[in-house]
């Protein structure tokens, strides 16, 4: 017997379908079967679940259509057409809540504006003078914080800044004018010279020109103190070719001395504007000065060709005498700046030239 | 005299009687409209109220256990007053309802009772909706119009009365487990 078949045989029994002996022994099977009784019991519900539903909602058919009817005969009360619309019926539901609302809103602000009208009897004009004095006396007061602070500030170090980059520039005059490379103090804020001796010395920029890489700048701290003579002077013509040279830079913290020779008269592709020599230079000897075995100045070291080892360039000296005439145009001050036209170091030594020449070094420090 | 009346109205009711239906929808519903609109209801509030209390009226006078131990008017309108109170508590609007009659009968679980057996309606409404053609018209002629297997079979074009019993049987599994599924949900 399969359960379609079991279900079929429950059915008939609730209905009352079965023959006496037919019930007798479906009877007996429940009896003996579990499984079949709880089958029956849970159809059982189920079935009265479905004729409940089916009662009930015919039972209420029957009521929507009584209430229409009556509605209609006027037997009952028509409610929605005394309700009226939905705002009014609206109105109807929470006019009481409204209402309610409305009296405690009312209460509550009457009770605030009497509290208030007690606890604040009027604003006496003494009040106001009072007012006045204490405003002055603040003000007075914040005077004196002003002047404290402004103490305080100057007694303030200038703030420490740190040097990302750098290079070598040389004194031109003793009035603190050096000659460096513009690539050196490209984009700077901030540029320091610091001495051979490791003294640190403000400088501002007063001249630049990129084509010829020159920069001259000034130092302007009032520690400088300026040194009496120039021990070299600058060339104003063009070095021979193979003549020994040498410089003094600071690829390193410390002052570094390298030595080679002129090599050609003009720089890279033909430029007239520089010269090559042969010598070890390093990031750092930028704006450094090429001396010749006189003593003389004759160009600042510029740029290193990557591509090849040894070959380096400088800015020919002449042109340091054009960037000087320049600044002077319109610097009253760098007027009076004086080259010496005669090296003084001619007759000296190499190491009692580097000597006193590594005075008038300095390393350009730039942030 | 009265009882007798009232007894035959009640008997009417179990059997779904339309005319024991609009008697007592007649002498009743103007009162529970009144408790209802009175009390911060609507019209429709008003039905929905009402009709409720029927049903439960029906569901007690159909049950074979059954004895009203008050008249039909004192029941609908305390049944109607305590559905009405739960549906304003439902909507957090608690307010004391003013009565138009004194009633000192206790309705709380026949009420009760009337959800429980709402919720399965519901249950089964849902089952049935979701049940889907031809199971369902199949269901409803042979439960709820009594119809025999032959007329169904003829009513839904299968060949033979057999061919339909086994369709009811598995639209009557299906309709089981949806049911049971839906109850599940509602409670």
């Amino acid at each position: 017997m399969n359960e379609q078949q079991l279900t079929e045989l429950i059915e008939r029994y609730i209905g009352g379908e079965m023959s006496p002996d037919e019930r007798l022994y479906f009877e007996q099977l429940r009896k003996s079967n579990p499984e079949v009784d709880s089958a029956v019991v849970e159809h059982t519900l189920f079935a009265q679940q479905l004729d409940r539903y089916a009662g009930v909602k015919d039972f209420k058919a029957k009521m929507t259509g009584v209430h229409n009817t009556l509605a209609q005969s006027g037997a009952i009360a028509p409610g929605s057409q005394k309700s009226g619309g939905r705002v009014v019926q609206l109105f109807h539901r929470y006019k009481r809540t409204a209402a309610i609302a409305a009296s405690i809103a009312g209460i509550t602000a009457l009770s605030i504006s009497v509290l208030v009208s007690s606890i604040n009897p009027g604003a006496p004009t003494a009040d106001i003078a009072n007012l006045n004095r204490k405003l002055n006396e603040l003000n007075r007061k914040n005077q004196e914080q002003d002047r404290a602070i402004n103490k305080v500030a100057q007694n303030v170090a200038a703030p420490v800044v740190s040097y990302k980059r750098g290079g070598t520039g040389f004194l031109v005059s003793t009035q603190g004018y050096l000659v460096t490379n513009a690539h050196v103090v490209q984009d700077a804020t901030n540029i320091a010279v610091q001495s051979n001796s490791g003294k640190e010395y403000a400088t501002k920029l007063v001249f630049t020109d990129a084509a010829r890489d020159l920069a001259i700048l000034k130092i302007v701290d009032s520690a400088f103190k300026a040194p009496a003579q120039l021990p070299y002077s600058i060339k104003k013509g063009t070095a021979d070719i193979a003549e020994p040279i040498y410089t003094l830079g600071f690829p390193r913290n410390d002052m570094v001395y390298g030595e080679g020779y002129l090599a050609a008269k003009t720089g890279l592709n033909g430029d007239t504007l520089t010269c090559q020599i042969s010598i070890a230079a390093n990031p750092g000897n930028s704006g450094g000065p090429i001396l010749n075995r006189k003593g003389e100045v004759v160009g600042v070291l510029s740029t290193k060709q990557t591509s090849a080892e040894g070959v380096v360039f400088a800015t020919q000296s002449k042109y340091i005498y054009q960037a000087l005439a320049t600044l002077q145009e319109d610097d009253t001050a760098a007027r009076r700046i004086k080259i010496p036209a005669v090296p003084g170091l001619k007759t000296t030594d190499r190491t009692q030239q580097v000597k006193k020449i590594a005075d008038y070094v300095f390393m350009v420090k730039v942030s | 005299m009265k009882d007798q009346q009232e007894q035959e109205l009640l008997k009417g009711l179990a059997q779904s009687d339309r005319k024991a239906i609009e008697t007592v929808y007649r002498d009743n519903y103007n009162l529970v409209q009144a408790l209802v609109v009175n009390n911060g209801g609507t019209a429709d509030d008003a039905k929905d109220v009402f009709q409720e209390a029927m049903v439960v009226l029906y569901e007690k006078a159909r049950s074979a256990q059954f004895k009203l131990e008050s008249s039909i008017r004192t029941y609908l309108y305390a049944v109607s007053r305590r559905l009405w109170l739960k549906k304003l508590a439902l909507q957090n609007r608690m307010q004391v309802v003013a009565d138009a009659e004194a009633i000192d009968l206790d309705v709380a679980e026949d009420v009760a009772d009337e959800a429980e057996k709402a919720r399965q309606h519901i249950a089964m409404e849902g089952a049935l909706g979701q049940l889907g053609e031809p199971c369902r018209t199949l269901i409803e002629a042979f439960y709820f119009k009594k119809k025999n297997m032959g007329e169904i079979a003829a009513l839904l074009g299968y060949t033979n009365a057999d061919n339909a019993k086994t369709q009811k049987y598995k639209c009557l599994m299906r309709l089981k487990k949806l049911f049971f599924a839906q109850a599940k949900t509602a409670s």
